[in-house]
C-alpha cells in the first residue's frame, strides 16, 4: 500500500508538468500576400521595431474550391466559449436563418446567413444533433465548408421546458407593460428567444 | 614606546583584514562614513546596517515569490477560455481576409493593456507598436485615433497624444471577462468613435515566457463593399449569397459589429493571459535577483562578523601584552 504512494504523487507531479507542455500553441507562421505589403510598410517607416503579427499567420489556410461537389460538408461551431464543432464532415445542416431554416448541402452556393434564436440540426448519416442557437452569423463558403458563429448553442435535451415557460410568461408581462421603446425592445427579444425555445422543445 | 609600536603593529594587521572595498549593494547606502572607518581600522562596519538590509530583502524576496504564485492560479483559469475561444474569429478572416495593410482615411487604434503594473514590457510593446500604426497610417486627408482600454497604455500615451485619443476604458478586469461585458464595451466604442478601419493591438499569449504582439483589422461595411468592388482578397465577397435583412448593407453592418464583438472577446483575453504570463516571469527573475543578493549580502555579513571579533581580540590582546610588557 505504501508502494501506491509514490507512484500516486509521481503522477499528480506529472499532470501539472504536462500542463504547462500543453501550452504551446500549434500557430503557423504563414505569411500571406497582404501581410508582406503590410510588413514591407511597417520596415520603411519603422525600422527598429518588428511588425506585428496579423491574425493571418495563426490560422489553418482553407482549402480551396474543388472543381467537383464534395461528398461531405465541413462544418465549424464556434462560441465565444468553445469551438462545438471544429472541421467535422458531415452531411447536411439545417440553420434558423431569418428568413427561416435554411438546408445546406455539399457545394451549397456560397452564401452570409444572419441567425435569429432557433435550432440548428446537423445530420451525419443516420444521427441527427439538435443545438438551440441564440443567433449569429452562419458563412456558407464555396469549398463546402460552413462556418457558424453563435453566442449560445444548448443541445435541445438540456432546455428545461418550466424554465422556458416561466419565461416566455414573464417577458410577455414585459413587454405588456413597457414603456419606453428600450424596455419594448428588450422584452420583444425575450419574447421571441422564448417563444423559439418552446417551439424548439415541442417540434 | 612599546606601546606605540604594537599600536601601529595591531593597525597593520587589522587594516587589511577589514574588507577596503566593500560590495556594490553596501555601497549606496553605507556609503563613505564606513569606508573612511574600514580604512583608518579604527572600527568596523556594523552588521546591524548588513541585518537590516538583509532582512528587506527578505522579505522582497517573499512578496515575489507570493506575486508569482497568484500570477501562475490566475493564469490557469484564464488560460483555458483563452485557448477556446481562439476558433471565433477564425470565420470572419476566413470570409472577410486579412487586411493590415488597407489604405483609410480614418483609422481607430484600440490598444489593449493591462491596469496593473509589474508584468514585465508588454505593456510597452503595446504602446510601441500602436505608436508605430499610427505613424503609418499618418498623412494628407488621413487620421489616426486612439481608444484606449486599460491604465498603462493610457498613462504611456498620454504624455505625447493626448489630442488623439478618443475613449479611454479602465477596471476592466474587476469582473470575470466575459462575451456580454465585451459586448457592451464594443458597442460603445463603435457607438461612440467615426472609423473606417479598426486596428486592435493586443498580445497574443503563445506560451508562457512568449507573447507575440499582434493586431487585427475590422473593416467599416462602407470600407468592405469599397474593397470588395475594388477586388483582391475580398473580390470573392460579391459572389456570396444574403440571407436575411433587407439589405445587403444592413447585413454586412451587422456582420462587421459582430466580428468587432468577437475579435475584441479573444483579444481581450489572449492579452490577460499574456499579463498574468509575463507577470509571472518577472516576478520569478526578482525572486531570483533577491536570492542572489541574499547570498551575498550574506558573505559581507560574516566577512564583518569575523573582522569585528578579530580586531576585538586583537585589541584585548595588545593591551594584555602592553600592561605585561
Amino acid at each position: 500500500m505504501l508502494r501506491h504512494g509514490p507512484r500516486f504523487l509521481l503522477s499528480r507531479a506529472s499532470a501539472a508538468s504536462m500542463g504547462w507542455r500543453r501550452q504551446f500553441a500549434t500557430d503557423l507562421p504563414a505569411e500571406t500576400a497582404g501581410d508582406s505589403k503590410f510588413v514591407e510598410a511597417w520596415k520603411k517607416v519603422i525600422p527598429n521595431i518588428d511588425p506585428p503579427k496579423t491574425p493571418s499567420a495563426y490560422m489553418a489556410p482553407r482549402p480551396p474550391t474543388p472543381s467537383t461537389i464534395p461528398s461531405k460538408l465541413t462544418v465549424n461551431l464556434v462560441l465565444p466559449y468553445s469551438s462545438i464543432l471544429s472541421g467535422k464532415e458531415v452531411d447536411m445542416v439545417i440553420v434558423p436563418a431569418t428568413t427561416g431554416h435554411m438546408g445546406v448541402l455539399p457545394g451549397h452556393v456560397a452564401t452570409i446567413a444572419e441567425l435569429k434564436p432557433g435550432i440548428l440540426s446537423v445530420h451525419e448519416g443516420n444521427d441527427v444533433s439538435k443545438y438551440f442557437l441564440s443567433g449569429g452569423f452562419a458563412f456558407v463558403h464555396a469549398n463546402s465548408v460552413a462556418d457558424i458563429i453563435a453566442i449560445e448553442a444548448t443541445p435541445v435535451d438540456q432546455i428545461d421546458p418550466n424554465l422556458v415557460q416561466k419565461g416566455l410568461a414573464e417577458f410577455q408581462q414585459k413587454l405588456n407593460s413597457a414603456s419606453t421603446d428600450v424596455e419594448k425592445a428588450e422584452a420583444q427579444i425575450g419574447v421571441d428567444v422564448h417563444s423559439a425555445l418552446n417551439a424548439a422543445l415541442t417540434g | 614606546m612599546a606601546m606605540a609600536a604594537l599600536r601601529r603593529e595591531g593597525r597593520r594587521i587589522a587594516a587589511p583584514l577589514i574588507n577596503p572595498h566593500p560590495i556594490n549593494p553596501l555601497r549606496s547606502s553605507l556609503a563613505s562614513s564606513d569606508r573612511e572607518h574600514t580604512l583608518l581600522g579604527v572600527r568596523s562596519i556594523s552588521t546591524q546596517v548588513v541585518r537590516n538590509r538583509m532582512k528587506s530583502v527578505r522579505n522582497i524576496q517573499k512578496i515575489t515569490k507570493a506575486m508569482k504564485m497568484v500570477a501562475a492560479s490566475k493564469l490557469r483559469a484564464i488560460q483555458t477560455k483563452a485557448e477556446n475561444s481562439r476558433g471565433l474569429w477564425q470565420p470572419f478572416t476566413a470570409l472577410l481576409g486579412d487586411t493590415p495593410s488597407v489604405d483609410v482615411k480614418k483609422n481607430v487604434i484600440v490598444t489593449i493593456s493591462s491596469d496593473k503594473g509589474l508584468c514585465g514590457g508588454i505593456n510597452s510593446t503595446s504602446v510601441k507598436i500602436s505608436r508605430g500604426l499610427h505613424k503609418l497610417n499618418a498623412g494628407p486627408e488621413k487620421e489616426c485615433k486612439y481608444v484606449i482600454l486599460g491604465e498603462k497604455a493610457k498613462a504611456q500615451l498620454v504624455r505625447d497624444s493626448k489630442k488623439d485619443i478618443e475613449l479611454a476604458f479602465t477596471e476592466l478586469q474587476k469582473n470575470p471577462l466575459n462575451y456580454t461585458q465585451v459586448a457592451v464595451l464594443a458597442d460603445d466604442i463603435l457607438k461612440n468613435v467615426e472609423y473606417d478601419a479598426l486596428r486592435i493591438v493586443f498580445n497574443k499569449f503563445q506560451s508562457v515566457v512568449a507573447f507575440v504582439p499582434t493586431t487585427s483589422t475590422v473593416l467599416s461595411p462602407e470600407v468592405v463593399e469599397r474593397e470588395a468592388e475594388a477586388g483582391g482578397k475580398l473580390g470573392e465577397l460579391d459572389s456570396y449569397e444574403i440571407e436575411g435583412g433587407e439589405t445587403k448593407s444592413e447585413v454586412l453592418q451587422n456582420l462587421t459589429e459582430f466580428q468587432f464583438s468577437c475579435v475584441m472577446f479573444n483579444a481581450m483575453l489572449e492579452n490577460a493571459c499574456s499579463e498574468q504570463g509575463a507577470r509571472m516571469s518577472a516576478m520569478d527573475s526578482s525572486s531570483r535577483n533577491a536570492g542572489d543578493m541574499l547570498d551575498r549580502l550574506t558573505l559581507t555579513y560574516n566577512r564583518t562578523r569575523q573582522a569585528s571579533i578579530t580586531t576585538e581580540l586583537i585589541e584585548i590582546i595588545s593591551g594584555a601584552s602592553a600592561l605585561e610588557g
